[in-house]
């Protein structure tokens, strides 16, 4: 690097452009940020891997971004007002994933510009315009790009129009790059030079930097990522949590360029670490921020909220044996994991575990997987539910997490938690997507043609409605063409009711599910049903019902077993039958028992899974 | 290559080591019921839903061969009264099993039970049975091995009706089966059993009634008859599994158990075992009543089992791996294992629960007996017997004492 105007803790900030990359998920920022890496010579080729900055492993494995990176970049622009001149970039990568929202929005307060990625073969989609009104709304210089020019399916005139017509640019002021071969990268890092302010700062003044990230790492503790906004922090400094007041000694303060490196210290508008020996990010919490312990500032910045679990879900481990396991597995996850609330629960069903609330259906897979993974444990999760606000008629009032701790007795007002949808899709599919969202009581805001043959669409709707299989039924009604994407919206009344599932009489609480009143006849009927598929015949008849309060709604039998004797000649080998029956055995062991009938792990398994929507 | 046995640690090493028995194992000897099993693993073709221990190539090496095979056989008996001796337990009964011991020459059975008459002493009223294919049998074998000391034969009859027969890859047609049994009958058998195989994939009601009737009229003592079981690994199970065959359905099972026993019982058979039936006590097969009772046995042949004083073993599979280790002088056993209390325990009730006779309560836990009270009032044990302290099966009992057994010995 050399220049000592770039060197941190002395960086001139009018030569600092903090920007982050937002797209939709998989239109190529990861691969961008990677090829940024490369021409700003910060990573030589053969140290190359594809998507650097997606550095857990269930992310290479997914191939999407879970975590938001941030890396410093020095360039030099080739021409123009700045041409010669070394500036830092400070480069945030971010998830495209709506369940991860939340990263993004925290990615946009550090910064002062956005990249907007959009896949010239795809054009806008859904998360596309969720992270654009984002950056708006904070204020961000955008800089427009199709990405992915290469692909022979790519359609640049027909998109940079789509985005000229959105965020009122000219078709032309949209830069054209391809990710994978590397055209028009530096053009556009000339343009970022270009384009985005410098940030702005008091150098004087009190210290101050907001906290955008807090990661636990298994060696260092946390790792806390800033923006500094006025001041300086040096190594030596004692630094104080504004919200909390807690104080601690630096161990370490750095730049991530493209791995850690230890710096003396971080100016105004610089972007960077620190380590300081706590263990639980929750000490350091996103939005918090930091000043000195001595010459402390008096006004925090202001913060954003904390991440809301929207989806609670019973996570149980499939051999009850393995409780403690998954408290410890979920108690090191929560290191990491500021999204995540989890407290202990029973089912008379499903033995011990935790009701765990996530952000989103996507959250509550990888966050499943880890702990399956990480943990070595078999789980079995309960299908997914929001949260729901119930006034009694005697003024109490219950929030409910769990379908099972519904209130009895009268209720005033049921509410559930709603979401702005934004579909969009070929303009084709504008009257089966009105169906479908019809269909699950959505009310539709607004419609915008994008081009067209495109159009937006956006909707109210039940954020229950949309866990319960909403996008697999988008997607496979659109052949895949549709693209969605939610926000919270608040609440609203709604008649809704608790179905209960009784095997023999006696209610399975891990089946018991909130509805709508007027799909509660039809959810009753496709439990009973799958679930008479999924219970093995018993030496008795076991009626299986669904009911609302006492009322049944829907009803299945199995029947009793009539043969369950293995009538056949073993001759001398009477091993062979004790270990067919020692194996049997075994799997009565592991069947849960709901009063007198036996209900194999796989049934609930199955039962729950297929309520669940699959992966987006 | 010398073996050992692995449940008996790296010592002692075998060939053929008395010391192989324990002394606890030796000491049950003198004072239990003892039998011969002599396994032969020959069968022309292999029907698509069989897994026994069969081969039908008849170039399996030498000693492996149909032609040696007696010989082979022999010098396992040889190396079992080494074992058991000096004094040898009397041989109460012995069974000849497949396989289809009628692919060898009767002659051939009859040597193998004379050297076992020479080697061990034999009860008077022993019992000598073998099975025997329907095809594979004719008058002059048939009084060969009735000259040679066989007193009963156990013929693989599985169904009358032709479609079945077909499913089941039979070789046999329709009729001959009971043919095969009055010839045995003429040849002097005191007794005669007929294999059945019901719930076969296109099986009827009436195909099954016919099997039936084909039975009674034939002059047999004894009929078992099994459900059929879709084995691992079989013809059968591949055709299952692509669809070609639909899966025998429990229910239809149920039905044709039903059927069976009313028809049987009809005509003076009374069940016995769970899928044994018999004219009266003296017709039932001793040498199975020996297996459910756990007494002793020695198995000779591949992949024959034998068990004394709770030690089992089970030889190798392969007849070349057989005669090959028996040819160096080796014991061919390729594992074994000794009962724990628990097992002993566990198979009295499995085996004890399938039986007319039953089982005493107190061969049951504490939690074992209340669950049996319970069983009874589930129509599942019969009331007297419990109230005389066995548990014996009723008629839907006996459709379900898998379960029970398992309940029973939670
Ligand atoms: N042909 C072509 N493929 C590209 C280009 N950029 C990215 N891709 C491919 O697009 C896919 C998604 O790329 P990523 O970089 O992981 O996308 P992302 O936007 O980071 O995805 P998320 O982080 O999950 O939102 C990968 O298979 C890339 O190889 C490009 O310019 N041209
Ligand atoms: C040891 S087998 C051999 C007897 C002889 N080889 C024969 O097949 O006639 C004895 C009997 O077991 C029964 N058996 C064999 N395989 C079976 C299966 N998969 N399911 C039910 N019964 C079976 C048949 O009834 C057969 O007759
Ligand atoms: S004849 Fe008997 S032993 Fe041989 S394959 Fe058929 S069923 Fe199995
Ligand atoms: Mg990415």
């Amino acid at each position: 690097m050399g220049s000592t105007v770039t060197a941190p803790a002395r960086t001139d900030p009018a030569r600092i452009r903090n920007f982050c990359i937002i797209a939709h998920i998989d239109h190529g920022k990861s691969t961008l940020a990677d090829r940024m890496l490369e021409v700003t010579g910060i990573i030589e080729a053969r140290q190359m891997r594809a998507q650097y900055l997606d550095r857990m492993d269930i992310e290479r494995e997914r191939g999407i971004t879970i975590k938001s990176q941030n890396v410093r970049l020095p360039w030099s622009p080739r021409e123009g007002e700045h041409a010669g001149v070394e500036h830092v970039l400070d480069m945030i990568d971010t998830p495209g994933h709506v369940d991860f929202t939340y990263e993004v929005s925290r990615s946009l307060a550090a910064c002062e510009g956005a990249v907007l990625l959009v896949d010239a073969a795809q054009g806008i989609e859904a998360q596309t315009l969720a992270n654009l009104y984002l950056a708006i709304e904070n204020d961000l210089t955008i800089i427009p790009v199709l990405n992915k020019i290469d692909l022979p399916a790519a359609q640049p005139e027909k998109y940079a129009a789509e985005i000229a017509h959105i965020i009122g640019c000219d078709p032309d002021d949209v830069l054209r790059v391809s990710g994978k071969t590397g055209e028009g990268v530096p053009e556009l890092l000339d343009r970022i030079v270009e384009r985005i302010p410098a940030p702005t700062g008091v150098d004087e003044g009190p210290a101050r930097a907001m906290i955008f990230d807090s990661v636990y790492d298994i060696y260092r503790g946390v790792i806390t990522y800033v923006r500094v906004v006025d001041g300086r922090i040096n190594s030596r400094d004692r630094i104080k949590m504004m919200s909390t007041g807690a104080t601690h000694e630096l161990l370490e303060i750095g730049v991530i360029s493209p791995e850690p490196k230890p710096v003396e210290g971080l100016g105004v508008g610089e972007v960077g670490y620190f380590i300081t020996g706590v263990k639980d990010v929750r000490q350091s919490k996103v939005g918090d921020t930091v000043t000195l312990q001595h010459a402390a500032a008096t006004e925090a910045i202001g913060g954003y909220s904390d991440p809301k679990p929207m989806v609670y879900s019973g996570l149980y481990p499939v051999d009850g044996s393995d409780y403690q396991l998954l408290r410890e597995a979920l108690d090191k996850l929560l290191l990491n994991d500021a999204a995540l609330t989890y407290e202990p629960e029973t089912s008379a069903a499903l033995g011990f575990g935790f009701r765990v609330g996530f952000l989103g259906l996507l959250h509550l897979e990888i966050v499943r997987e880890r702990l399956e993974r990480e943990s070595n444990l078999s789980l079995i999760s309960t299908a997914p539910n929001v949260v729901y606000r119930v006034e009694m008629e005697d003024g109490s009032e219950h929030v409910v997490t769990n379908p099972s701790d519904w209130p009895h007795g009268k209720m005033n007002a049921i509410y559930e938690p709603v979401v702005n949808a934004t579909v969009i899709a070929p303009s084709d599919y504008t009257g089966t997507i009105m169906e479908l969202c019809q269909s699950r009581r959505g009310s539709l805001s607004g419609m915008d043609y994008l081009s067209e043959s495109r159009v937006e669409l956006r909707y109210t709707l039940p954020l229950g409605e949309i866990i319960f299989d909403f996008f697999d039924a988008l997607k496979s009604r659109t052949r895949g063409y549709a693209s969605l994407d939610y926000a919270e919206a608040g609440e609203q009344q709604s008649d809704l009711v608790k179905v209960d599932i009784l095997l023999q009489g006696e209610a399975v609480d891990a089946f018991s599910s909130i509805v709508h009143k007027d799909k509660a006849y039809s959810y009753g009927v496709m439990m009973a049903g799958k679930l008479r598929e999924l219970i093995p015949r018993q030496q008795f008849e076991v009626p299986i019902q669904a009911a609302v309060g006492a009322r049944v709604i829907a009803r299945e039998t199995v029947r009793a077993i009539r043969k369950d004797v293995l009538a056949k000649c073993y001759g001398g080998d009477i091993s062979r039958k004790r270990k067919l029956l020692e194996k049997q055995k075994e799997g009565k062991k592991r069947m849960k028992m709901v009063g007198r009938v036996e209900v194999p792990q796989e049934a609930f398994v199955a039962a729950l899974s297929n309520a669940e929507p699959t992966k987006k | 290559m010398t073996t050992t046995l692995p449940i008996l640690g790296d010592t002692p090493t075998l060939p053929a080591d008395p010391s192989m028995l324990d002394d606890a194992a030796r000491a049950a000897v003198p004072t239990t019921p003892f039998g011969l099993y002599v396994h032969v693993p020959f069968c022309a073709t292999r029907c698509g839903y069989c897994d026994f221990n069969t081969y039908t190539s008849d170039e399996l090496g030498p000693g492996a061969n149909r032609s040696e095979y007696a010989a082979t056989a022999i010098a396992e008996l040889e190396l079992a009264a080494r074992v058991l001796g000096p004094e040898p337990p009397e041989i109460s009964t012995v069974f000849v099993g497949g396989g289809t011991p009628t692919l060898l020459p009767a002659a051939d059975l009859v040597a193998v039970l004379d050297r076992a008459r020479q080697l061990f002493p034999v009860a008077p009223d022993v019992e000598v049975t073998t099975e025997a294919n329907p095809e594979s049998v004719t008058p002059e074998s048939l009084a060969v091995l009735r000259a040679g000391g066989f007193t009963r034969i156990s013929l693989g009859m599985q169904s009358a009706a032709p479609h079945v027969l077909a499913v089941l890859d039979r070789r046999h047609t329709p009729g001959r089966a009971a043919a095969a049994a009055r010839e045995a009958r003429a040849a002097g058998f005191e007794h005669v059993n007929l294999d059945l195989i019901y719930g076969a994939p296109g099986e009827t009601d009436a195909d099954w009634d016919l099997s039936l009737q084909a039975v009674l009229d034939a002059p047999v003592d004894h009929v078992s008859a099994y459900a059929l079981i879709v084995e691992q690994g079989t013809k059968l199970a591949r055709r299952v599994a692509r669809g070609e065959l639909p899966m025998p359905d429990d229910d239809v099972l149920a039905d044709r158990y039903e059927q069976a026993d009313r028809v049987l019982r009809g005509a003076g058979l009374e069940w016995y075992e769970v899928s044994n039936w018999a004219t009266d006590r003296a017709a039932r097969c001793r040498h199975n009543e020996l297996y459910w009772a756990n007494a002793h046995w020695w198995g000779i042949g591949p992949g024959a089992h034998s068990h004394v004083g709770g030690l089992r073993w089970w030889n190798v599979k392969h007849p070349a791996a057989y005669a090959a280790r028996l040819a160096e002088g080796s014991h061919p056993a390729a594992g074994a294992e000794r009962l724990t209390p628990e097992d002993v325990a566990l198979e009295t009730v499995m085996l004890g629960l399938r039986l007319r006779d039953g089982l005493a309560l107190t061969a049951l836990s504490d939690a074992g007996r209340a669950r049996a009270a319970d069983a009874v009032a589930r129509g599942l044990l019969d009331p007297e017997a419990h109230a005389a302290g066995r548990a014996v099966l009723t008629d839907p009992g006996r459709l379900l004492a898998d379960a029970l057994v398992r309940d029973l010995t939670d």
